[in-house]
């Protein structure tokens, strides 16, 4: 995968010390960085530095970051990365579905932020280069313009429900979408709180799919949020 | 469609559930039933006993009448027989049940004889029928016996043959609401032969009153009766079978019987027969007292009686109501409309001498054609009560002054009108006379008015009418004057006298409702109990004529009773069961009728609230219709009013603890915010020394490495901490839903790959494993925990087994998880230990950690209901299970097929 042109990264986050990592992390993967203290003053740096990405703490001084991203959706498909304590799951939800993209507990090491900002990154490539009808992870292939699947050169038979998840979140790799979003998307409004509707069929999608469904590598849960296609080779 | 028809009626058939399960939570009755003493009643009773003894029926012996008699004294023998409780009472020393013991004996059957004894003052009960009622309240069987001439609906039948009155009565309800009825049956001439032989007992002093008895056309006719009422109660068995077998209908509404009763002291009469007539046809019965003018003028005696009549009525199944109005057929007949009665019975009425007016009967007859009357013959002779005849006595004291007032006045009238006889027209002066017979009746009541009616006439004839000084007549038209003065005289005095009563009647109303107002008013506004104390004997303890004490329950339904409470007499034991029982106690009622306060339930919609005990002033206090009223009414309001008060309280407290919570989880998130943010920093920087100087020693790179896994593990026990205070702060809300656990165990695993790296972690679970009812975030911490103990105390490559089973436990379907190791187990007599707040498995160990991890795991699985322990594999190793329960999983494959 290459990148095009050197990407710039707001990080908004009231800590200089947490800033300054992040900004060496950014820095070393050859982004710009720049940074904010304050929901204000990242708006104001997100309106004029139109940045690439975003990675943003959810506990401001001044304000809710959520709030942030709201305002940010309104004129901006920039990837949003949330920063976020364990034990604040329904925060994370909230950003999730107010269009954050990702998220990371705190305490993060350098490698899981850069991995997690590559894939965001990667995500914006594709879209910007026309999604490719063809999507590998491991040895699985989806087809999405002739909806079919393969796993190590033989055909998976998917039910169309099974299709239609997987492509969403094949579409949406790397992102964690959140378990209210899924149901919408696949079974319709009317079956938003069904979690279980869910979890029966990625459980199938992982028995068809998975090396070894019982320690999922690509179809990763996000316990108390959702779910996430990882195309990341999991030793990375 | 006659299918549809002979379906039950809903309402029926849920009133017969209901009274099944009533009656399945209450121990059964079964009553030894016989004509006549002698007949072997309680011998048959203690062969049924022993019997069921046999058969493994924990079965004790409360009471049991042997009366010197050795084939039943031998039954005995092999049985638990309580002893019995002695009482002195009046220089004789009686022994009674002792109810108290057999409650807590608690056997599954207890036989008590004799059914209709009279317990001795000061027991709990005055009945010995009250004693069986608690107990089969109390979930225990009970055996009992029972003569035909002590049932309250026969027992005046049975006086009217024998000749001998039996006052010791078992309520009619009590023999039909018992569960089975065995009929112990001897034929009269047997009977006799035993009584011949001796073997019937009889006390020697009233020998001559039971040899009259036992005459044989008595026992026919005792015999008769007994096998008829066994009759009509296995009729109603039939009915009652018929009903749930739906054969066909049996109700049919207008059925319904009213008895009104009067003050002519023949009540107690009427109301027997119609409950004989009423349980006869099945049918439900209402018994009234109309309070009319007329009978509010009643000496109290009398209405006491009154009242006592309405008790027992409502001891033998009536529904009872004190009215108020004018004429007593025209409230009988509402009353009956509303209620939609068919039959009204009645007295027949007595003869009477002056029937210038038509009677109850023949006005009920006019005012409501549509109802059946019942005539039912009164006694032939009929005995006036001496408290009646005072009442009627003319001069009482009060009156005296009244009839001197009329005297003097028409007296004075004469006087004055006496010079003027030449200048005013004889009319005229008969005119001042009727206006002193007018102003009689008005001001001072009937018997005054009529005395100065006759007085005028008196006088008119003797001072006025010719010959004058004299009470000869020269004019015979003079008669019609004196007929027109008497007959105004007496009309307006009665007129005005029911006027006046009905004023005072009104006006004592409108006070007592008003009172009743403010009362209401001023509890709304209480906001202490106090104050609800201080209101409440303002208002009732004149009005009662009594004291009254509040006691007020606590959570536990304990009464709270202070010492100035008990200063006043006040019984724990007592206000303590009425309670218990929400039904009234002490005096004057069934229970405890020997304590000297009465003892009101304060029962509000939610739950009883307290007790009202009441003292009486007097020891022969007997509240009147109003005086009762107003004791519900305000025991009602006082229950209220207490309520409110607990809710405000309530209400409070949990704006407290809101605040409180509140409080909490904001220092929880501050504290947490502050703690994780430098360590976040930590473990960044130390990253980004590595990764910034790629080039240098290794060391370098070990210490950034060293100082990075210290700054994780520190965040870890912060999390921990933090867990452990929310959980114990005890308002963890579980969210629940069905999870697939191997969903939750691969999250928990993917959050400790780090940690685990050196092990080798096993996952046994079936693919289509159940789905679990959990909260997945709290779930993942507790293995999460389980794994990051399991690395901590196994060495490096030890094998780390997840396994999950479905089993029955305790008659429920739990699922099992499971943590096994192989490590080296834990110390063997800290499995549960293990699980407390800060405790290791070894004291002093190299392995940091403050001993939170488990005992956050044993929170959690609690919170779901379920439990954790920990154990030693019987080869090697530590296994920790956790238990919860398994549920109804959804159907997957409705879901996959949706």
């Amino acid at each position: 995968m290459h990148e095009s042109g050197p990407a710039s990264v707001l990080i908004v986050e009231d800590d200089p010390q947490i800033r300054r990592f992040v900004r060496s992390a950014v820095e070393t993967e050859g982004m710009t960085a720049f940074e904010a203290d304050s929901l204000k003053r990242g708006l104001i740096d997100a309106a004029t530095r139109r940045p690439d990405l975003l990675v943003l703490d959810l506990g401001l001084p001044d304000g809710d970051g959520i709030e942030l991203i709201r305002e940010l959706r309104a004129w901006s498909n920039a990837p949003v990365l949330v920063l976020s304590a364990r034990s604040h799951e329904e925060d994370k939800v909230k950003a999730l579905d107010a269009g954050a993209d990702d998220y990371l507990t705190k305490p993060f090491g350098v490698p899981e932020l850069l991995a997690r900002m590559r894939a965001l990154r990667r995500r914006i490539v594709q879209t910007g280069a026309q999604t490719s009808p063809e999507l590998r992870f491991g040895d699985v292939v989806l087809d999405l313009a002739r909806r079919e699947v393969a796993r190590a050169g033989r055909p998976v038979h998917l039910t169309p429900i099974e299709f239609r998840l997987l492509s969403l979140l094949a579409t949406n790799a790397g992102r964690v979408l959140t378990q209210r979003h899924l149901l919408r998307e696949v079974w319709g409004p009317a079956h938003a709180e069904d979690g279980h509707y869910l979890r029966v069929f990625i459980a199938n999608l992982r028995k068809k799919l998975e090396p070894d469904p019982l320690r999922p590598i690509y179809l990763r849960t996000e316990i108390g949020v959702g779910y996430r296609l990882s195309l990341n080779d999991p030793e990375a | 469609m006659t299918e549809l028809d002979q379906r039950p009626n809903p309402d029926l058939l849920l009133a017969s559930i209901a009274a099944e399960n009533e009656r399945a939570r209450r121990g059964k009755l079964r009553i030894f039933f016989g004509a006549s003493p002698g007949v072997g009643k309680t011998f048959a009773m203690l062969s049924t006993a022993r019997q069921l003894q046999a058969q493994g029926v924990d079965v004790v012996v409360g009471i049991a009448e042997t009366h010197g008699r050795e084939e039943t004294a031998r039954l005995l023998q092999g049985l638990e027989v309580l002893p019995r409780r002695n009482v002195a009472y009046r220089g004789h020393n009686l022994s009674e049940f002792d109810l108290d013991a057999a409650l807590a004996r608690k056997p599954d059957l207890i036989v008590v004889d004799e059914l209709a004894h009279t317990n001795a003052a000061e027991s709990r009960h005055p009945k010995r029928w009250q004693d069986v009622e608690e107990l089969i309240a109390a979930g225990i069987d009970v055996f009992s016996t029972v003569n035909v001439q002590h049932l309250d609906s026969i027992s005046d039948v049975v006086a009217g043959i024998t000749g001998i009155r039996v006052f010791e009565t078992v309520p009619d309800r009590i023999f039909d609401g018992a569960d089975e009825v065995v009929l112990v049956d001897l034929t009269p001439d047997e009977l006799l032969q035993r009584l011949h032989e001796g073997k019937v007992y009889l006390p020697e002093q009233a020998e001559r009153a039971i040899q009259n008895f036992f005459r044989k056309g008595n026992l026919l006719a005792l015999r008769e009766l007994a096998l008829r009422r066994t009759a009509d109660r296995v009729d109603e068995d039939v009915r009652d079978y018929r009903r749930q077998r739906a054969v066909s209908r049996v109700w049919k509404t207008g059925d319904a019987l009213l008895v009104c009763i009067g003050a002519d002291g023949d009540g107690a009469r009427l109301l027997r027969a119609a409950a004989r007539l009423a349980s006869e046809q099945e049918a439900p019965w209402h018994a009234i007292y109309v309070e009319t003018p007329t009978l509010q003028r009643l000496a109290p005696q009398e209405r006491h009686r009154i009242l006592k009549d309405l008790s027992l009525a409502e001891s033998l199944g009536a529904r009872t109501a004190v009215l108020a109005g004018d004429d007593a057929a025209t409230v009988a007949t509402q009353y009956a409309r509303r209620e939609n009665i068919g039959r009204v019975v009645a007295g027949r009425r007595r003869p009477q001498r002056f029937n210038w007016r038509p009677g109850f009967v023949e006005r009920l007859a006019e005012q409501a054609p549509e109802v059946d009357l019942l005539l039912l013959a009164r006694n032939s002779v009929h005995k006036e009560t001496p408290g009646a005849d005072e009442a009627r006595s003319l001069f009482t004291r009060g009156a005296w002054r009244r009839y001197a007032i009329a005297c003097t006045l028409v007296i004075a009238i004469a006087a004055l009108a006496a010079p003027l006889t030449s200048a005013l027209d004889l009319a005229n002066i008969v005119m001042i006379f009727l206006l002193a017979v007018l102003f009689a009746g008005v001001k001072l009541g009937r018997g005054p008015a009529v005395l100065a009616a006759l007085l005028s006439v008196a006088c008119f004839d003797f001072l006025f009418v010719a010959p004058r000084l004299s009470f000869a007549i020269s004019d015979v038209q003079y008669i019609v004057t004196f007929f027109v003065m008497l007959a105004a005289g007496l009309i307006t005095g009665q007129l005005a006298a029911g006027l006046r009563f009905q004023v005072r009647v009104a006006e004592q109303r409108v006070t007592r409702s008003h009172a009743l107002y403010e009362m209401a008013r001023e509890l709304s506004a209480a906001l202490t109990s106090e104050q609800i104390v201080e209101v409440a004997q303002r208002y009732m303890e004149h009005a009662i004529d009594a004291g009254i004490v509040l006691l007020q329950a606590d959570l536990e339904n304990r009464l709270h009773v202070d010492n100035a409470a008990l200063a006043q007499g006040i019984d724990t034991g007592v206000a303590q069961w009425a309670l218990d029982h929400g039904e009234e106690a002490g005096f004057g009622t069934g229970t405890l009728p020997a304590s000297r306060a009465l003892y009101v339930p304060l029962r509000a919609p939610m739950r009883v609230r307290g007790v009202l005990c009441i003292r009486p002033n007097t020891p022969d206090w007997k509240p009147t219709p109003e005086q009762r009223q107003l004791i519900v009414t305000s025991a009602a309001l006082l229950a209220i009013a207490l309520e409110r008060l607990h809710y405000i309280e309530v209400a409070q407290q949990a704006l407290l603890q809101m605040e409180s919570e509140r409080l909490r989880n904001s220092l929880l998130a501050a504290l947490s915010h502050d703690l994780r943010t430098p360590l976040t920093a930590l473990v960044g920087l130390s990253d980004t020394l590595v990764l910034k100087n790629p080039g240098q020693p290794a060391e370098y790179a070990a210490t950034a490495n060293a100082i990075r896994e210290q700054a994780r593990r520190t965040s870890t026990l912060v999390e921990n901490l933090l867990d452990m205070a929310r959980l114990q702060a005890g308002g963890i809300k579980l969210r629940r839903e069905w999870q697939p656990i191997n969903e939750v165990i691969a999250a928990a695993l993917d959050a400790r790959a780090e940690t685990l790296r050196q092990h080798h972690v096993q996952i046994e679970i079936p693919e289509d494993f159940p789905f679990v009812d959990i909260d997945a975030v709290l779930m993942e911490r507790v293995f999460v925990n389980l794994f990051e103990n399991a690395a901590k105390y196994t060495p490096q490559g030890s094998v780390i087994e997840v396994s999950a089973a479905r089993r029955e436990e305790a008659g429920r379907a739990v699922v099992e998880l499971a943590v096994a190791d192989n490590g080296p187990g834990i110390p063997v007599g800290r499995e549960t230990w293990l699980f407390e707040k800060f405790t290791r498995g070894k004291d002093e160990s190299p392995i940091t950690g403050v001993g939170l991890g488990l005992a956050i795991v044993r929170a959690i699985v609690e919170a779901h209901g379920g439990s954790a322990r920990a154990e030693n594999r019987p080869q090697c190793g530590a296994r920790f299970v956790i238990t919860l329960p398994a549920g109804t999983p959804p159907d997957m494959r409705e879901i996959e097929n949706a």
